[in-house]
């Protein structure tokens, strides 16, 4: 049976299913059902949640719980998230397993509570200090705020690495009917948590390194790590792509606009397609290099000034043109914006040197 | 010949990084004392901060975790949440808690967190060469106050443990000092009650230790002990503030 819900209710039912041990919150629209929904489900089975006294502090305390051997979780939007950062970092170096959820709104500064994804540079491109990803998901269905939260968990667990599940306010607060199936958890063993419990050598979890040689190693083995996640986690979606001269990429809510697009423009005889990366980070730089290199054109659809342009551009590597539309403040573009800046796009000629942005 | 002393159990066989004569030593020496008098050392989790006591893992022997500066208090929230079972404690010099992680110990004592704070009051920033502290006296000089605290510029000394001790949640908050031999039986047996109180699921208990730096403080060790004794303890009065 399904069940009528948010996205951002979904996050947590997913959160459950998959065996979230601890959730630490702090309130901030438009993510405010995620720590209202946990305050009673959590306690309901017999999990933690803590409301934190900041952003700061619930970040800290997935660190503790997350360093202590715990599946922990938090989630903000973004100016709260921009306070994660140092946590996060922390978390990363001390190669920590953990959940941040990240309903964007529209920036910078206080910014509005309409919903944007300005937060993308931040989200895949590291975001604190140092040199450490954040495996991103970016959901575009309530259904996939529920399937996501799992995988968020068990990718984090498998590479002991901060894991950011990217949402927009529109899929945070939607409601879509969906269907909350049973979730395999699979917990590995975490030989080095300090978690009190006896061991021969005493569990130490650390991140600062004051040896250079140790750091340097450090450093290696994290980025190996995410050339091995690269490899094994890329994920993205396709809609009329085989044929088509343009293809769309957008994640979020602007895919679902952009799989609009596709439609009506394959009724007026438009050749469009739709590029949706699942994964922000890893990106799918080699598929959308291979769709270059088959001589599609890309329009990149962001509600953001062109972040995961400047990504679609790496991955064009001048091989085709990349051009862009986004809308900011809170707007969502409408299909028909988006249509008329790609019909633009098709009647100039493909030069990858020439780019038109469109805000 | 019967043996009276011998190094605890409770420290790792590696050598303290502290300058001579530096109390962290001797609270470090307490601290896994009681540790293994209570028979916690293969059970408790320790949460390190940043100051000179970062290295505290290295010397512990229980499991550690490091935090960021000032965030102890809400590491240690997120591992005795999930651990109810587990001694849990931070170690917290006065520029971690006092001023950058004020927020995290004063929510922490607030909701009550069943956790143990050894904090130590050594009125300086030991680690990154001697900046101004909170706690700072006025007059005291420090290379971010060259001419000592002036209040007018740089505020009061800050009192945790009395500003603690108003908050309703905390089961036990003492002031001690170890710079004597019955001030370090005092430190030790402040640190095993707090202990005691958290296993009894009493709540938050904090320990605030006053203590030196004669290296920041350009003292020796005994004048440091000498100063602590004149001109600390009369702006932080020792003793039981909370006890319930
Ligand atoms: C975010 C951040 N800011 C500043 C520092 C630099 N820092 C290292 S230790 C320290 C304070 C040390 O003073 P205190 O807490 O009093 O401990 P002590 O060294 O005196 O034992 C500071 C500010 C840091 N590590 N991280
Ligand atoms: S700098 Fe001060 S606090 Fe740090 S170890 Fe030396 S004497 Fe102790």
């Amino acid at each position: 049976m399904k069940k009528l819900m948010k996205g951002n209710s979904a996050l947590c039912y997913g959160a459950i299913a998959a065996g979230c041990d601890a959730f630490f919150g702090y309130p901030i629209t438009p993510q405010n059902e995620v720590p209202e929904y946990m305050s009673w489900m959590m306690p309901e089975k017999g999990r933690v949640f803590v409301q934190a006294e900041s952003e700061v502090a619930a970040i800290n305390m997935v660190y503790g719980a997350a360093a202590s051997g715990m599946r922990a979780m938090t989630s903000s939007s973004s100016p709260g998230v921009s306070l994660k950062q140092e946590g996060l970092s922390y978390i990363a170096a001390a190669e920590l397993p953990a959940v941040v959820c990240n309903v964007q709104r529209a920036g910078p500064g206080l910014g509005g509570i309409l919903a944007g994804q300005g937060d993308y540079f931040q989200a895949v491109k590291g975001g604190g200090h140092g040199d450490y990803k954040l495996i991103t998901l970016a959901p575009w269905s309530v259904q996939e705020c529920y399937d996501f939260m799992a995988l968020a968990f068990d990718l984090a667990d498998k590479y002991r690495n901060p894991v950011c599940m990217l949402l927009d306010g529109v899929v945070g607060q939607m409601q879509e009917a969906i269907d909350l199936h049973p979730v395999e958890v699979n917990r590995p063993a975490k030989p080095w948590a300090a978690d009190g419990a006896p061991k021969d050598e005493k569990a130490v979890v650390n991140s600062l390194w004051v040896d250079p040689d140790i750091l340097e190693d450090l450093n290696r083995r994290i980025q190996a790590k995410y050339r091995a996640c690269a490899e094994k986690e890329t994920r993205y979606t396709e809609y009329c792509i085989e044929d088509c001269e343009l293809a769309l990429v957008a994640y979020g809510t602007s895919a679902r606009v952009a799989k609009t697009v596709v439609d009506n423009a394959r009724k007026q005889g438009l050749r469009i397609g739709m590029f949706r990366p699942v994964t922000l980070f890893p990106f799918p730089y080699a598929r959308l290099a291979e769709l270059a290199e088959a001589g599609k054109r890309f329009l990149v659809v962001e509600m953001s000034c062109g972040q995961m342009a400047e990504d679609v551009m790496l991955a064009a590597c001048g091989r085709t043109s990349v051009d862009f539309y986004g809308r900011t403040g809170g707007f969502v573009m409408t299909p028909d914006e988006v249509l008329d800046k790609a019909k633009q796009v098709m009647a100039s000629p493909a030069d990858p040197c020439q780019r038109s942005w469109e805000l | 010949m019967e043996k009276v002393f011998s190094r605890t159990k409770g420290l790792k066989d590696k050598e303290f990084s502290y300058c001579g004569g530096c109390l962290h030593s001797v609270v470090h020496r307490l601290v896994a004392e009681n540790l293994e008098e209570m028979g916690l050392l293969s059970s408790a989790i320790g949460v390190c901060p940043v100051g000179c006591a970062v290295f505290m893992y290295d010397f512990i022997n229980c499991d550690m975790i490091e935090a960021a500066h000032g965030r102890a208090p809400a590491v240690a929230t997120g591992v005795k949440r999930t651990h109810p079972g587990n001694l849990v404690f931070t170690y917290q010099g006065d520029g971690d808690l006092a001023s950058r992680g004020m927020a995290e110990i004063v929510h922490a004592a607030n909701r009550g967190e069943n956790f143990t704070v050894i904090f130590i009051n050594n009125g300086i920033y030991g680690m990154t060469g001697g900046q101004m502290a909170p706690t700072t006296l006025v007059g005291q000089k420090a290379t971010t106050c060259q001419a000592g605290r002036d209040p007018k510029m740089h505020g009061m000394p800050i009192h945790m443990a009395e500003m603690l001790a108003t908050l309703d949640l905390p089961c036990y908050i003492e002031r001690v000092s170890p710079i004597d031999p019955a001030g370090v039986r005092k430190t030790k047996a402040a640190i095993k009650k707090a202990f005691t109180k958290q296993l009894e699921g009493k709540g938050f208990s904090f320990v605030e230790v006053l203590s030196n730096c004669p290296t920041q403080w350009g003292m020796t060790p005994v004048d440091s002990l000498t100063w602590v004794k004149e001109h600390v303890m009369e702006v932080y009065p020792l003793g039981v503030k909370k006890e319930r």
